[in-house]
C-alpha cells in the first residue's frame, strides 16, 4: 500500500516572476485515486503539467518509482507510463476516432498503419468504457463534447498507464458516463495504477478518491485520507488566510432600497449547452458579480450579451428594449450602450503592435471623426484625456501598446471602452495577471462608475474581489445561477461552497 | 448513430465528392461535344496536357494539408525541368540515371524548404517565396535559353498510349500480349500519375508521418500533446512536395524534349496548383483533403480550358470564365461558417 510511484521534491515553477508552484513536496501511491483540490490558480494545473512533461520545473526533482526523471516533452512522460487527459482535449478533430485512439503508437504491418488492427483496438477500448455507440470511423469533430471526452479516456487507457491524470475529465460527461469512469478507476486501482483526479465537483471527489491533497497559492497545504476532514474544513483549507486587498467603500444601502428598474434583465438565457437558463438582472449604480469556478458559463454570458454568440435563446431586455444586440458594433451604439472588457486582452482586447493612441480610439472613431476623416486635433485631445483619466503610464501615445506593462495594457482596454460612455459595462476577469496597485485603481474606478449611474456586470475568478467590489454576486454552476449572495452572505466560504454546488450549512 | 459506410464517407468528404461529380459531368459533356469524343486520341491529348500540372498540384497539397502554402512548387518544377533537359539522354543506363538525378534535385530542394520552415521557424509562404526565387535562379543558370536534348524515344513512349510504350521498348510482345491488351489504349501520362500516386502517396498517408501531417493541420497543439513527430512530419511533407514537383518537371521535359526556365510559366503553375488543391476539396486551413482530390481539381481546371477549343468562345473571355467557375467552386467551402455559433470562432 505504501509504494510511492511519483514523488515531487522541492518543485518550484515561476512564470515571469509570478509564483505558480513553490517548493512543493508531493507524493502519490500506486493503487490509489488521489484527488487534488484548490481554488482557481492554486497551482493544480502547473502540478500536473510538470508531471506530464508539458512544463519543466525551475528547480526541484521528480522521482518515478524512486528514480529521478525529467521529461522534456509530453512524449517522454507518456513513454514512462504517465498518461494525462487535459481539460483542453488533445484530440485531432479531422481524424477518425480509431486514428485518434492509436495516434502516437498505431499498430503496424509492413511499416504501415494497420487500419484493421487499429479498428479492432478502438472497438475493444470503447467497449471497455461502454461506448459501443461511438463509431470508430466517425471523425472526432462530428462527436458531441461528452463523446469526445470518452474517446479521450479510451485513448489514455490504450497507453497502459501507470499513472493516469484526469484533469476535469468528467466536466462534460453524462451521469451514465461518470458512473463508467468511476468503475474504470476502481478497476485501475485494483491493478495498481495511480490516478490523479482533479475535479471541481466535490461530490465526485468524495465518491472516487481515497486520498486528498489541498493546494493554495502554489503551495501544497496538506494531504490526508478521505474522511479525515469535513467538507467545511476542506473549504477552509482551500481559502486559507490571505491579506485582503484594499477595496473602496460600498455605498450604504438598506435592504429593499429601490434602485429603479433593471437596465439589463435576463430571463432563461440558453446557448449551445453552455448556458442553461440564466436569470439575472442589473440595475444602474450596481456592481453585480459573477462567481463560480472557471468555465461554468460566465464568459459565455458576457459574450452573449455583447452580441458575439449566435442562436442565443431566452429573453433579454436592455434599457427597456427587448433583444440582444446583433454584434459588438451594434452593442456600442444606440440608446443603451454596452462595453465588454474581454477575457484575453492580448488577442481580443488590443492590437498589440499598434500605437496606444489607435488602441484607445478603436471603439470610438465615430466620435472623433468629421465626415469620413479622423479629426487629428480631437483625436489627440481625446487620447490625452483618457491617458490622464486612467493614469496610464506610457512614454508616448505613439508607442506600440505591447511596450506597456500588463496593468497599463488593461487600463488601455478599459479606457477604450469608457470613451463610448457606456451605460452597461461587462467585465471579464479584468484584473487577471496584473499588479496589486493597478488592481486597486481598477476597483476604485469601478465604484466611481457605478456611483455615476453605470450598471456593471463583473466576472472574476478571485473570490476576494467579488466580496470586496460587488453589491451582490451570482454564482454560476453548469450554465445556471445556483446562488445569489448579497450583504453579509457575501463571504468567501459561501462563494466557494456555492461554486462547488455544495451546501456548507448542511455539511 | 452509426451511418452506412458509403453515407458516412460522403459526409466526411463532401468537398472531394462534389469535385469528383463536377469533374465527371464536365468531362462527359466535353466528350459529347467533341467531334472525336470518347476516343483514345482525345484522352491521350488531355492526359498529356494535364500531367505536369497534376504533379505540381500534388506537390502543393502537402504544405496545404499542414496549413501553409508553398509558393516554390512551380519554380522547383522548372528547375527539375531544366536539369532533365541536360541529363536525360544517351544510353538507357544514362537516361535512367538522369531521370533519378532530376527527381533527386527537386526532392533535395523540397528537403531544404522543410528544413528552413522547421528550423528557421519561418512561415511556409514566406520561406518558399524566397526559395522559389532561388530555384528559378538555378534553373536560369542551367538553361539560360530554352532548349535541350531529351531522349526522343522516351518522349514518344510516355506521351502516347500504353501500347506505344510497350511497342517502343519491345516488351509484352510489343504491346500485343494478352495481359496488356485491356490497358492498351490508356494514356501513359495517366498511368504515370496513377502509379506514382499509388506507390508514394497511399503508403505515405498510412504512415505515422503522413497522419501527423494531417494532425498538424487539424490541431497542432493537440498533435504536440499527443507526442507526434511534428518536425519530422513537416520536413517529410515539404520533401515529398519537392519530389512531386520534380516528377512534374521531368514529365514536362520528356513531353517537350526540352527545358525552359520561364519565370511566368513557373508562376502560373504555382497559382494553378493552389486552385487545383482548393477545387479538390483540400482545406486551406489544413487537416482536410488529399492528393487524390487535387488530381480531380486539376481535371476540373484543365477541362474548363479544353472547352474553349471546341466551343466557339472568344479567347479573351477565357480568364473571366475560368475565374467565375473557380469562384463558384470555392464558395462551397464557405458554407461551414453559417453553422458557427460563437462569432469569435470565425477569426480563429
Amino acid at each position: 500500500m505504501t509504494d510511492i510511484i511519483v514523488e515531487y521534491r522541492g518543485i518550484s515553477k515561476f512564470f515571469a516572476g509570478i509564483r505558480a508552484l513553490e517548493n512543493v513536496d508531493f507524493a502519490c501511491r500506486a493503487g490509489s485515486v488521489h484527488g487534488i483540490l484548490g481554488e482557481n490558480g492554486a497551482g493544480k494545473s502547473t502540478l500536473i503539467k510538470i508531471m506530464s512533461g508539458v512544463l519543466q520545473p525551475d528547480s526541484g526533482e521528480i522521482r518515478l518509482q524512486g528514480k529521478p526523471v525529467s521529461f522534456a516533452m509530453p512524449q517522454a512522460a507518456t513513454d514512462a507510463g504517465i498518461v494525462s487527459m487535459f481539460q483542453e482535449l488533445s484530440l485531432i478533430p479531422d481524424l477518425s476516432v480509431a486514428d485518434n485512439i492509436s495516434i502516437a503508437r498505431p499498430p503496424r504491418r509492413f511499416g504501415l498503419i494497420d487500419r484493421r488492427a487499429q479498428m479492432r483496438r478502438a472497438e475493444e477500448l470503447l467497449a471497455r468504457i461502454r461506448c459501443e455507440d461511438v463509431d470508430p470511423n466517425a471523425l472526432v469533430r462530428e462527436l458531441s463534447l461528452s463523446r469526445r471526452q470518452m474517446v479521450e479516456i479510451a485513448k489514455a487507457l490504450g497507453r497502459d498507464p501507470k499513472v493516469l491524470i484526469l484533469d476535469e475529465a468528467t466536466s462534460a460527461l453524462t451521469t451514465r458516463d461518470v458512473q463508467t469512469v468511476y468503475d474504470l478507476l476502481g478497476e485501475l486501482k485494483a491493478q495498481g495504477v495511480a490516478s490523479l483526479f482533479i475535479s471541481h465537483r466535490m461530490h465526485e471527489v468524495d465518491a472516487l478518491c481515497d486520498t486528498l491533497s489541498v493546494f493554495r497559492n502554489g503551495q501544497h497545504i496538506e494531504t490526508f485520507p478521505k474522511g479525515a476532514k469535513t467538507e467545511r474544513e476542506i473549504v477552509q483549507l482551500m481559502i486559507g488566510r490571505d491579506v485582503e486587498a484594499q477595496f473602496p467603500p460600498k455605498p450604504d444601502r438598506h435592504p429593499g432600497q429601490d434602485l429603479g428598474e433593471p437596465v439589463v434583465r435576463i430571463q432563461n438565457l440558453s446557448w449551445n449547452n453552455r448556458l442553461n437558463g440564466i436569470d439575472l438582472s442589473v440595475r444602474r449604480g450596481e456592481i453585480v458579480g459573477l462567481g463560480g469556478l472557471d468555465g461554468q458559463g460566465q464568459k459565455e454570458l458576457l459574450l452573449a450579451l455583447f452580441g458575439v454568440l449566435r442562436d442565443v435563446e431566452g429573453e433579454v431586455t436592455i434599457g427597456g428594449v427587448k433583444g440582444i444586440p446583433s454584434s459588438p458594433a451594434a452593442a456600442k451604439i444606440g440608446a443603451t450602450r454596452l462595453a465588454l472588457v474581454p477575457e484575453d486582452r492580448k488577442t481580443e482586447g488590443l492590437m498589440l503592435g499598434m500605437p496606444i493612441s489607435d488602441n484607445l480610439l478603436a471603439s470610438s472613431f465615430g466620435r472623433i471623426s468629421r465626415g469620413p476623416f479622423i479629426d487629428p486635433t480631437l483625436a489627440r485631445k481625446t487620447v490625452e484625456e483618457a491617458i490622464a483619466r486612467l493614469q496610464i503610464k506610457a512614454g508616448s501615445p505613439a508607442d506600440p501598446v505591447m511596450t506597456l506593462s500588463g496593468g497599463n495594457q488593461q487600463k488601455v482596454v478599459i479606457a477604450k471602452w469608457l470613451m463610448i460612455d457606456p451605460d452597461v459595462i461587462l467585465l471579464n476577469d479584468p484584473t487577471r495577471g496584473i499588479d496589486v496597485g493597478t488592481k486597486q485603481e481598477i476597483y476604485r474606478l469601478m465604484r466611481d462608475l457605478a456611483n455615476a449611474g453605470k450598471a456593471i456586470l463583473f466576472y472574476s475568478s478571485d473570490y476576494a474581489e467579488l466580496i470586496g467590489c460587488c453589491d451582490r454576486a451570482s454564482v454560476l454552476y453548469g450554465g445556471r445561477v445556483v446562488a445569489e449572495k448579497r450583504g453579509d452572505e457575501l463571504t468567501e466560504e459561501s462563494l466557494v461552497a456555492a461554486s462547488l454546488n455544495i451546501d456548507v450549512e448542511a455539511a | 448513430m452509426r451511418q452506412a459506410p458509403a453515407q458516412r464517407w460522403f459526409f466526411q468528404n463532401v468537398g472531394f465528392a462534389s469535385a469528383v461529380l463536377m469533374f465527371a459531368v464536365l468531362y462527359i459533356c466535353y466528350n459529347m461535344l467533341h467531334p472525336r469524343g470518347f476516343s483514345s486520341a482525345v484522352a491521350i491529348q488531355n492526359a498529356n496536357e494535364a500531367a505536369a500540372i497534376a504533379f505540381v498540384a500534388m506537390a502543393q497539397t502537402l504544405p496545404v494539408l499542414l496549413g501553409g502554402l508553398d509558393l516554390s512548387v512551380g519554380a522547383v518544377m522548372t528547375l527539375s525541368n531544366c536539369v532533365a533537359s541536360v541529363v536525360v539522354n544517351g544510353s538507357p543506363a544514362e537516361i535512367t540515371f538522369g531521370a533519378l538525378l532530376t527527381l533527386l534535385s527537386g526532392t533535395a530542394f523540397g528537403l531544404m524548404n522543410g528544413l528552413i520552415v522547421v528550423y528557421g521557424r519561418i512561415q511556409p509562404i514566406v520561406a518558399t517565396l524566397a526559395t522559389g526565387a532561388v530555384a528559378m535562379g538555378f534553373a536560369l543558370l542551367i538553361r539560360p535559353k530554352p532548349g535541350g536534348d531529351v531522349d526522343g524515344d522516351l518522349g514518344w513512349a510516355l506521351t502516347n498510349a500504353v501500347w506505344d510504350f510497350a511497342d517502343t521498348y519491345g516488351f509484352a510482345g510489343g504491346g500485343d500480349a494478352w495481359w496488356i491488351r485491356p490497358f492498351a489504349n490508356i494514356p501513359m501520362a495517366l498511368v504515370l500519375v496513377v502509379v506514382i500516386t499509388a506507390a508514394v502517396w497511399i503508403p505515405f498517408r498510412r504512415s505515422v508521418t503522413g497522419r501527423t501531417v494531417y494532425a498538424i493541420g487539424s490541431a497542432e497543439g493537440a498533435a504536440y500533446m499527443s507526442g507526434l513527430p511534428i518536425a519530422r512530419a513537416k520536413i517529410a511533407a515539404f520533401t515529398l512536395g519537392g519530389f512531386f514537383a520534380a516528377c512534374g518537371g521531368l514529365y514536362l521535359a520528356i513531353q517537350t524534349s526540352s527545358g525552359n526556365a520561364d519565370i511566368q510559366q513557373a508562376g502560373a503553375y504555382t497559382l494553378n496548383s493552389i486552385a487545383a488543391v482548393v477545387l479538390g476539396g483540400t482545406s486551406l486551413l489544413g487537416g482536410v483533403g488529399s492528393v487524390v482530390g487535387s488530381l480531380v481539381g486539376v481535371g476540373i481546371l484543365r477541362v474548363i480550358s479544353f472547352y474553349f477549343r471546341i466551343l466557339d468562345i472568344d479567347p479573351l473571355l477565357q480568364p473571366l470564365i475560368e475565374g467565375l467557375v473557380l469562384l463558384g467552386a470555392v464558395s462551397i467551402g464557405a458554407i461551414r461558417t453559417i453553422r458557427v455559433k460563437n462569432k469569435l470562432d470565425l477569426f480563429r
